[in-house]
């Protein structure tokens, strides 16, 4: 059952609550930093501002790149609210992110070609904690359809903490935040300039921009998918990751990539795929 | 039905034909035509596969058997020959080892009552029938093209190009021979055969190195075939009169006579699809020249030990024997794909890919639920196409431009744009969303939650399958990365490489399309015959992927709109002074050119460690395997 109206829903709100959570993410940590901060609607005003400059390349490639990343976030996005199948959906994820990656390494440009490494590495790290997510949601509602995980009656979050620990770790990694923004990052200054985003300007970036809101809310979804039994309790597990990951955000310098992939894996394993084993053995215990 | 003898002797003819031809106008001619005819006849066995079940050939010639018996010898003693030749004493051993278990079988089977070999076809054979006659013939086609620079370049490698051809239809004809045989004393001749072709080819050149590393092969498979007549011994013994030495009776036999020679045979399978402790051999083997790693990869020897394996599936399914020698793949998948990483050279990161999937595929063969063999000959289907069309690629790329180091292939796409668009394709096939090989890894992650100890699998598969985002996605970003520097080479490439390569590509394509009606028609059909159940995507799911397909396969237009962009700078250099080629002033005074190099992760992905661990891990796991199948033996 694919349901198209959420799935429109998603395309056309989804801007609105990604730039809206940007702009609230900047004034948090504005606030932590003892700044005054940006109005909350600045991160409108900027994308605005970046559609009306002119347009520089390095290689025209480079839009057709940019433009897939967009479309296919927004087309896996769309999948995800509308109900489809969770693996398709990190696999169809994974795709757009090859484009951005892509992209960095089509304009022969150092910095890029560092942030689009260390972007791989990041997917590398991320990934197989996303998929066991999915595991553990199937294994306990017995169905990969995000509609069927929605609309299940059981608390996930309790036969999954594990798993949910494991995926804010991974969580930090794909908000850009650091310590894990390796390969590009929201704050002014790093090593590596702006990473995968060097060689992106003016409505190219506000398009790499855009995708990233896309790309937040359908996170939060994934959030709420271990809450989902109960909307309210769902939306404020919501508030309170983001809000740690703010927290997290400001708290801790920049890891290397050792690190990163180290940390992210032995998450993944201690977290979720001990969590998972626990969870199979129940199964043949007492019925899930 | 005359087309499966035909299909197994025509190739050979053609083999001996090439011998005899040495003028080249003459053995394109007959190559092109050869391969023609094959790929028309594999394509005319979808008319005559029965919807059900295997069709059955019966071969009325009596002497056949003798026949075999006769060549297996004259094999041995030619490998004695060359054992000599070449000191390798360890192969002098396994050869005159093998044989000796050969005659003590056929001392046997002379005793016994005679039953009539048959050929036969059900839809996995016509598969995999297709994959060897349709790429098979495709790469020696371009193997026409291929060899002719090779001996260009290579002016001190002999000019043996009638041999080499020989071998590569003959090797043709013993794969066709394997899928077709019922009969298992003829499933071995032919896997004797695989095993004899390939080390010859491997061999190719004669230097030092490409003898040593045929020898290794040698050795791998030998010991794999020796396995193989342990099998037939077994089961001359509990069976004298040899009803159960046909596939077709064996698997349904049930697990308790059947397990035996099926572990031996997976072993057997496991030599040769150069799993880890074995797949040294495979690697060794990229010495050979370039159409004989593409033949050896997609459509050969290593799907004929992936071929049995997933044969004897059924048997091994639920065994305690199974789960490890599905261990076993999975292991060689996680630690080949992350050995690739490390890998610079194309033809081995090939290589190490092609280990991994092997091992995904004997993963999903060993645990053997219905499910899990559904996903494995879709993993063979698109594993095959999508290999070949990259090692053909990689052999372009190397004849234009001398090398085949994945560093040397920056800016690919501007020096030679269609080969890089149909590499890129064919990496893409390889593992992205909607493309083949994905898609059987997540019918695979789906299929193994539900079996048993399947939890193990599925961490497997989540870490091995990133593992291999990282080192494809940083190939692709090697050569789609616009180099200013760099000057169009795409010329004097001959015609019959342009033939093998947009067909493979338009294939790694139409097959994503199209694989739902391979489902339906050939795969499902063979899994409900074997399981009595079976399993698809859902169609939902199905419709979504097209759909990605085509929202894919539009979005390169784009590039049409955004083509017209005026305003094209320098990439950002930190604010240095920097010429348009990308020279800079460096520190002391220096000047410098940029160059850009790909992570390898060599401390955490090194193969040597990596490869120390597989061995020993896969090794130990043998070991145990073997113990518990002599322990149901005994």
């Amino acid at each position: 059952m694919i349901l198209l109206e959420y799935a429109v829903l998603f395309i056309v709100l989804a801007p609105f609550i990604g730039g809206l959570l940007a702009g609230i993410d900047r004034k948090l940590t504005a606030r932590m930093q003892g700044r005054v901060g940006p109005p909350i609607l600045q991160p409108f005003y900027d994308v605005g501002k970046l559609f009306q400059k002119e347009q520089i390349v390095v290689t025209p490639s480079q839009h057709f790149y940019v433009l897939s990343y967009l479309v296919f976030i927004v087309a896996s996005g769309a999948l995800f609210f509308a109900g489809g199948d969770l693996l398709l959906v990190i696999f169809a994820f994974t795709l757009a992110h090859i484009f951005l990656v892509l992209g960095a390494y089509s304009s022969y440009s150092p910095y890029s070609f560092i942030g689009a490494e260390r972007e791989l590495i990041q997917i590398i790290a991320y990934e197989p904690m996303i998929i066991l997510a999915a595991v553990g949601m199937y294994m306990v509602t017995k169905s990969f359809f995000v509609w069927e995980i929605m609309t299940s009656s059981l608390p996930l979050i309790l036969y999954l903490p594990g798993v949910f620990l494991g995926f804010l770790m991974v969580l930090t990694i794909k908000l850009r935040k650091s310590p894990f923004d390796l390969s590009t990052s929201h704050h002014a200054h790093q090593e590596i300039v702006k990473g995968v985003t060097t060689e992106f300007s003016g409505p190219m970036l506000a398009r790499v921009e855009i995708a990233h809101w896309y790309e937040n809310v359908f996170l939060l979804g994934f959030i709420y998918l271990f809450f989902a039994w109960n909307p309210l309790v769902g939306i404020i597990a919501i508030i309170v990751a983001y809000l740690l990951e703010i927290l997290i955000d400001n708290t801790f310098s920049r890891a290397t990539w050792k690190f990163t992939l180290k940390s992210a894996w032995i998450i993944a394993g201690m977290m979720g795929l001990v969590n998972l084993g626990v969870l199979y053995y129940l199964s043949g215990v007492v019925p899930v | 039905m005359i087309t499966l003898p035909f299909l197994v002797l025509f190739p050979a003819v053609i083999a001996i034909l090439l011998l005899l031809v040495s003028a080249d106008a003459w053995r394109r001619l007959v190559v092109k035509a050869g391969a023609l005819i094959i790929g028309i006849a594999s394509l005319y066995l979808l008319f005559i596969t029965p919807e059900t079940g295997p069709g059955f050939f019966p071969v009325e010639f009596d002497s056949i058997s003798e026949l075999m018996f006769l060549a297996e010898m004259v094999i041995a003693a030619f490998l004695v020959y060359l054992g000599i030749k070449y000191k390798k004493y360890l192969a002098i051993f396994l050869v005159v080892a093998q044989a000796a278990l050969l005659v003590y079988y056929e001392s046997l089977a002379a005793t016994g009552t005679h039953i009539v070999p048959n050929l036969f076809i059900d839809q996995f054979s016509l598969i995999l029938a297709l994959i060897i006659g349709i790429i098979g013939s495709l790469i020696c086609v371009y193997a026409l093209g291929y060899m002719a620079t090779y001996q260009e370049h290579h002016p001190e490698v002999r000019d043996r190009r009638r041999t080499f051809f020989f071998l590569m239809f003959f090797f043709l004809s013993s794969m066709f021979g394997l899928v077709f045989s019922d009969f298992l004393p003829w499933v071995f001749f032919f896997w004797e055969l695989t095993t004899l072709c390939s080390f010859l080819l491997i061999g190719y050149s004669g230097t030092g190195e490409a003898i040593n590393n045929a020898f290794l092969a040698l050795n791998m498979n030998l010991l794999g075939g020796i396995a193989f007549v342990g099998a037939l011994l077994y089961l001359a013994f509990v069976s004298p009169g040899g009803e159960l030495l046909n596939i077709s009776t064996l698997i349904h036999s049930g697990h308790m006579v059947a397990l035996v020679p099926a572990v031996l045979i997976a072993f057997a399978g496991i030599t040769k699809a150069a799993l880890m402790p074995f797949s040294a051999w495979l690697v060794g083997a990229m010495v050979a020249p370039t159409p004989v790693s593409a033949l050896l990869h997609s459509s050969t020897m290593v799907k004929a030990g992936v071929y049995i394996i997933v044969r004897f599936a059924p048997v091994l399914t639920g065994t305690m024997e199974g789960l490890i020698i599905g261990l076993i793949g999975g292991f060689t998948f996680l630690l080949a794909s992350a050995i690739a990483i490390s890998q610079s050279n194309a033809k081995k990161v090939l290589a190490y890919s092609t280990i991994a999937n092997l091992g995904l595929i004997v993963a999903c063969a060993g645990v053997g639920t219905y499910k899990l063999v559904w996903a494995a000959i879709l993993l063979i289907i698109f594993h095959a196409i999508a290999k070949s069309l990259l090692f053909l690629c990689v052999g372009t790329v190397e004849h234009r431009i001398g090398s085949k180091d994945i560093e040397d292939m920056t800016g690919l796409i501007v020096r030679m744009p269609h080969v890089a668009v149909m590499m890129f394709i064919g990496i893409a096939g390889m593992f992205l969303a909607p493309f083949g090989m994905l898609i059987s890894k997540w019918a695979a992650i789906e299929a193994f939650i539900e079996a048993q100890f399947g939890l193990i699998f599925v961490a497997i598969l989540a870490f091995g399958g990133s593992i291999t985002v990282f080192f494809w996605s940083k190939w692709m970003g090697k050569i789609i990365s616009v180099c200013p520097v760099a000057a169009k080479v795409e010329n004097r490439i001959p015609q019959e490489k342009w033939i093998a390569l947009s067909l493979l590509t338009a294939m790694t394509v139409f097959i994503c399309l199209a694989f739902p009606l391979i489902s339906s028609y050939l795969i499902e059909p063979f899994v409900l015959s074997v399981y009595g159940a079976t399993t698809r995507l859902s169609q939902d799911n199905v419709t979504i992927m097209v759909m990605m397909l085509f929202l894919l396969m539009i979005m390169p237009f784009s590039l049409l709109w955004f083509r017209k962009e005026k305003n094209i700078v320098p990439p950002y250099m930190a604010g240095r002074p920097a010429t348009p080629d990308l020279h800079f002033l460096g520190s002391m005074g220096v000047t410098r050119q940029v160059t850009l190099g790909n992570y390898y992760l060599e401390e955490v992905f090194g193969e040597k460690r990596l490869f120390m661990a597989g061995t020993a891990l896969c090794f130990g796991l043998i070991l145990l395997v073997g113990t518990l199948t002599a322990g149901v033996a005994l």
